[in-house]
């Protein structure tokens, strides 16, 4: 072995838990706005103006949610192959929200099969559709407030109770994580719907940007509290200099989109949207890394052996850009909405 | 109110839930490949009929494919939810397994799917053909990692166990290629394509005596009886094969699905019985001499383990795998011989006039599925008291989940999926009931129609 490349062995341990955090962040944030939209539609549903409408909704995500999902199983599955210390604590400790996700994702899973084929019961599919969307999307917020808090561990296994996860910080990301995915969706739908229910959309945008902007200000003021560790990387001087463009250029993005949602556009909505998301989720990693577990266990400490990760991660370099490409060609050749809407 | 053990409602919830999960790949793995050869036929030949009958098919595959993929989803997060403990000993190597079933299937499925269903009248039709092919590739793909990632806890190699009791990797190729997946890949892909021929055969069969959609309906049962009439008698030797592999690497799965109790040569074949496990016997035995050894071990006086040469604690109960695999059999040995039958028929130019084999063909089109269930059964419960055979017992690979817990988990399961399976097979029926469209003077107004929303499902 020559002396760089016991170097780099030297080194792997170090650098590999920093490159699956890395791609498992892509995934989770891919699957945030692709399952965000998606979900939100199914939030949405309900208050649609008119039964044509819900098809029209139904019918610009039907081809995308199963991909759409998929970037949430990789999520899984990819936690479980890169950090299974991590995925061994957490998806006890989440036991009860993660099986309330599952039934949601199952029954409006199913809708988009179901629903346009009964016609008796089309209103059952309705609302599994929309009930699944909402139980789905309130869950994944709660788990994602849970995570943020942290989880009791003991000999690495989780050592807390079944409803540790159910707390008023939980709560508050369950609403808010709803209502950042009706932003996304109101967006979507400004892209995708005729001008009656894009007109519409507008109107949902609004509440929604409101909404969402007003979860910023309380989850910035409040999480600092939840560790003195956050505050500390926040507040400290040195830091307060690097990380001020990230509030700086959220406020800046929830004002443009405001405006961008007077002037009526109509591709820079959904965009705004997803760089909201985007700085939120910058400023939630600022806030835990390098931590897996809050508040104890690392990226490190919770990864897999270096020759596992490397094994997948020769898969996943050539593979990931790939279907980046064959999906995004699937949307722009499934993108028209269909012109002459047959369905009746 | 008793205590609830969280080892085994997980158990059942696992049992439940990946038994109503694989019912839907072992459908669409067969079904995905045959759209790709009825598509491929249109292609060549420009015959409608066959355009007519992927696209009837394509609905009923969206369907299964919908409910396969909430399903499947399910099944990724209780490897975490109730088997946490088998994931943080066993994450280093069933974890790369996984994400690359993620990677390399699912995202590859997913991707193509849409175009598969809504893209017919919106890309060309060479890319809608490799869009069908994709979905196809991608479902074998999938039973080739996640069957390697079970085969390894059959038959774990290429690996050492850590002080901490973490499972680490010496070789990744011994690992994916271990024992006895080469022989499970190739069986549970068999059966796939068993029970999705089973399936179209039984429903051409009742178009032909509905006489509705004759030239279909002849078409359907032509195309799966010329792959089972070759395929049931082949699967016959793959399972022999998984068999005696099973034999050498697990045996006291063999002696539990046998219901050996004694270690002996001139084993008997036992077609029934009642095995007693806690007297170590079986009652009610109904056996054939000398036949269990020659086929266990292809001689007559092969020697055949018995359960008792294995201490109690490491053996399976043999109830579950003694009767499941005797279902299994049976199953295969009626797949052969319908198969046998239609054959001759056809030979004699009858096939499709013979009511009592077409009626044959619907009675029996759901046994592939008995067949699947009864073949994971026998595997899966013969495996135990292991999740990773001699390396991790059940019991030690559960999550520290309270009992009431799962038991939540497992009625909300059993609700929702009973729902959503009656609802399927009710939608299913009336595609089936509806029949395949001919519409081959219109093509506009066919443009139309699958630009519906749902179109890949249709509507009623």
């Amino acid at each position: 072995m020559t002396g760089t490349e016991s170097q780099m062995v030297e080194y792997l341990p170090v650098i590999l838990p920093l490159v699956w955090a890395a791609i498992l962040g892509l995934a989770v944030f891919l699957y945030v706005l692709l399952g965000g939209y998606d979900l939100g539609l199914g939030v949405l549903f309900p208050l649609a103006p008119s039964d044509k409408d819900r098809d029209a909704m139904m019918s610009s995500v039907a081809p995308f949610w199963d991909g759409n999902e998929t970037w949430l199983v990789l999520g899984g599955g990819g936690l479980l192959a890169a950090f299974p210390l991590a995925y061994s604590v957490m998806l006890p400790a989440l036991y009860i929200p993660i099986i309330l996700m599952l039934m949601g994702l199952i029954l409006r899973g199913v809708a988009f099969e179901f629903r346009f084929k009964s016609t008796r019961y089309r209103w059952t599919w309705d609302m599994a559709f929309s009930l699944g969307s909402v139980l789905a999307a309130l869950m994944q917020g709660a788990i994602l407030g849970a995570f943020i808090q942290g989880f009791q561990v003991t000999n690495n296994q989780f050592s807390g109770g079944a409803f540790d996860w159910l707390t008023p910080f939980s709560v508050l990301t369950a609403a808010a994580v709803l209502s950042g995915y009706v932003l996304l969706s109101a967006g979507w739908l400004i892209m995708k719907a005729d001008e009656a229910l894009r007109e519409w959309a507008y109107g949902i945008a609004y509440n929604a940007l409101v909404a969402v902007a007003t979860f910023i200000v309380i989850f910035s003021v409040w999480t600092p509290f939840l560790h003195p560790d956050i505050a500390a990387r926040w507040f400290k001087p040195a830091n307060m200099v690097m990380l001020s463009p990230v509030p700086v250029i959220t406020a800046a993005s929830v004002v443009a989109l405001w405006m961008a949602l007077n002037r009526r556009q109509r591709y820079t909505p959904f965009l705004l949207g997803v760089v909201i998301f985007l700085l939120c989720y910058t400023g939630l990693a600022v806030s835990l890394f390098p931590f897996i577990i809050p508040p104890d266990i690392t990226i490190w400490q919770a990864a897999a052996a270096p020759d596992s990760q490397l094994f997948m991660l020769y898969g996943a370099i050539p593979l990931l850009p790939i279907i980046l490409g064959y999906t995004a060609y699937s949307y722009w050749a499934l993108w028209q909405a269909p012109e002459h809407d047959a369905y009746h | 109110m008793p205590e609830l053990d969280p080892l085994l409602l997980s158990r059942i919830q696992f049992a439940f839930t990946v038994s109503f999960h694989i019912l839907f790949p072992a459908f669409t793995i067969g079904l995905a490949a045959w759209l790709v050869v009825l598509e491929a036929l249109y292609l060549k030949t420009g015959k409608a009929i066959y355009m007519e009958t992927a696209r009837h098919w394509t609905k009923i595959f969206a369907v299964s494919f919908g409910m396969g993929v909430v399903s499947g989803v399910v099944m990724s997060y209780e490897f975490g939810t109730n088997w946490s403990e088998l994931s943080r000993r066993g994450g280093n190597v069933i974890g790369p397994l996984m994400s690359y079933e993620v990677l390399t299937a699912f995202f590859l499925e997913a991707g193509f799917l849409g175009i598969m269903l809504f893209g017919r009248e919106r890309v060309p039709k060479w890319v809608h053909f490799f869009a069908t092919c994709m979905v196809a590739l991608g479902t074998v793909i999938s039973a080739f990692w996640i069957l390697s990632a079970n085969s390894f806890m059959q038959t774990p190699a290429g690996y050492r166990v850590a002080e901490d009791g973490v499972l680490h990797v010496d070789d990744w190729w011994q690992v994916i290629f271990n024992p006895s997946f080469p022989y499970r890949l190739a069986h549970m892909v068999a059966a796939a394509y068993l029970t999705t021929a089973f399936v179209v055969a039984g429903i051409g069969a009742w178009y032909i005596l509905r006489e509705r959609s004759v030239p279909h309906g002849r078409i359907m049962v032509g195309m799966a009886l010329s792959l089972l009439v070759w395929l049931a008698p082949l699967q016959l030797v793959i399972g022999d094969l998984h068999g005696l592999n099973t034999r050498e690497h697990q045996p006291a799965k063999v002696a539990a699905l046998e219901a050996h109790w004694e270690t002996q040569r001139r084993a008997p074949l036992i077609l029934f019985a009642i095995p007693d496990t806690d007297a170590e016997k079986n009652n009610y035995e109904l056996a054939i001499p000398a036949l269990g050894s020659l086929i266990l071990t292809h001689e007559w006086d092969g020697e055949v383990q018995g359960l008792k040469s294995f201490p109690p604690e490491d053996r399976p109960d043999p109830i579950i795998p003694f009767f499941a695999f005797r279902i299994m059999v049976g199953v295969g040995l009626i797949m052969i011989a319908v198969g046998f039958i239609g054959a001759v028929l056809w030979l004699m130019g009858r096939l499709f006039t013979t009511r009592w084999f077409l009626r044959l063909l619907v009675w029996v089109s759901p046994l592939g599925f008995l067949a699947v269930l009864c073949g994971w059964f026998v595997t899966e419960v013969g495996r135990q008291p292991w999740t990773v055979y001699g390396i991790l017992r059940t019991a030690d690979a559960v999550s520290p989940v309270p009992g009431g817990s799962v038991l939540t988990s497992l009625i909300l399961f059993v609700l929702v999926y009973g729902v959503i399976f009656g609802a399927g097979l009710y939608y299913i029926a009336k595609l089936v009931q509806r029949g395949p469209e001919e519409t081959p003077h219109v093509p506009e107004e066919e443009a139309d129609l699958s630009h519906r929303p749902m179109a890949a499902a249709g509507s009623p």
